[in-house]
């Protein structure tokens, strides 16, 4: 399922829920999947008391892939031809996080997309956009 | 650095999906992907940073028979005395990541085997409220495959902080 340029408008917005009680196992079981075993985000004691934070965090790039999970979720399988975000806050386990692409441009078949994704206290945790191709 | 061998297979997929919580069929069942536009089990969006697997000696990963990995054992850090901290960061005022984009010249698929060229980005400094002075780097990868067609373009900002980013 793919967007068609003759059905979307600039505004138009799509939103998903990424996570709700983000589980410190999910951020675990990213790490393991990506190989990327920073100690910070899944090391209690280490976090705490050598890295100086209140406890373990996500990896930015685990916002960022379930936010790539919501953009597929809209633009279709494969479609997408550019995907970027900062990373403005950190997500701890707890958190919910939604996420929400809106479109900016809609230019030879491609659409522009504003991306963000905020917590549960409405504080955003990454902020970027997309392109994707359209039918 | 760079990975000379970055082989893109199904079960790999599968839990790199599984960990960003997508269960789109596409990412677990090669029949049905059969029948998608892509016609394939392809990589999620943010799959390539896994080639972490597959970079020798990556510093965020404990090495096998290394003794000496940063994290907690019986005491908050494994780092003995004297040695210098890991370069992947995660020390007092540790290394975090900012940013990161991709090109998608198109989507890998199980079946691929990739390769990296790594080039260095800027560097630039900036004045943080919440952390003391930022030190931001980019770094930008070019995932090739076996047909030296360059198939996904990554550009990673990291930053490193000079105190743990401030919660209040």
């Amino acid at each position: 399922m793919a967007l068609k340029a003759d059905e979307l408008k600039v505004g138009d917005t799509y939103t998903e829920r990424l996570v709700e009680d983000l589980k410190r196992t999910t951020i675990v079981q990213y790490a393991g999947a990506s190989g990327d075993y920073n100690p910070v985000h899944t090391d209690e004691l280490f976090t705490k008391e050598v890295a100086g934070y209140p406890t373990v965090f996500a990896h930015g790039m685990l916002t960022m892939g379930m936010t790539g999970r919501m953009l597929t979720n809209y633009v279709g399988d494969g479609r997408l031809t550019e995907y970027g975000v900062r990373f403005t806050s950190q997500v701890f386990p707890g958190d919910s996080l939604d996420s929400t692409a809106t479109v900016t441009a809609i230019r030879d078949g491609l659409v522009d997309l504003e991306v963000s994704t905020v917590n549960q206290k409405g504080v955003e945790v990454a902020k970027g956009s997309a392109t994707a191709r359209l039918d | 650095m760079a990975v000379e061998k970055f082989p893109v297979e199904a079960s790999h997929i599968m839990m790199f999906a599984r960990s960003v919580g997508d269960d789109n069929q596409i990412y677990y069942d090669e029949e049905y992907a059969q029948s998608t536009e892509p016609g394939a089990v392809i990589a999620p969006p943010t799959f390539v940073q896994a080639s972490a697997q597959f970079e020798p000696g990556y510093s965020l990963r404990p090495q096998v028979g290394g003794d000496n990995w940063f994290g907690s054992g019986g005491k908050p850090t494994g780092v003995k005395p004297k040695e210098t901290e890991s370069s992947g960061g995660g020390g007092g005022g540790g290394g975090l990541h900012a940013e990161q984009r991709y090109i998608y010249h198109r989507h890998p698929k199980v079946g691929d085997v990739l390769h990296t060229v790594n080039k260095p980005g800027k560097t630039w400094e900036k004045e943080g409220k919440r952390s003391g002075k930022l030190v931001f780097s980019e770094s930008i990868t070019e995932y090739y495959d076996q047909n030296d067609e360059l198939v996904v373009t990554a550009i990673g900002t990291g930053v490193r902080t000079e105190r743990p980013v401030d919660q209040s």
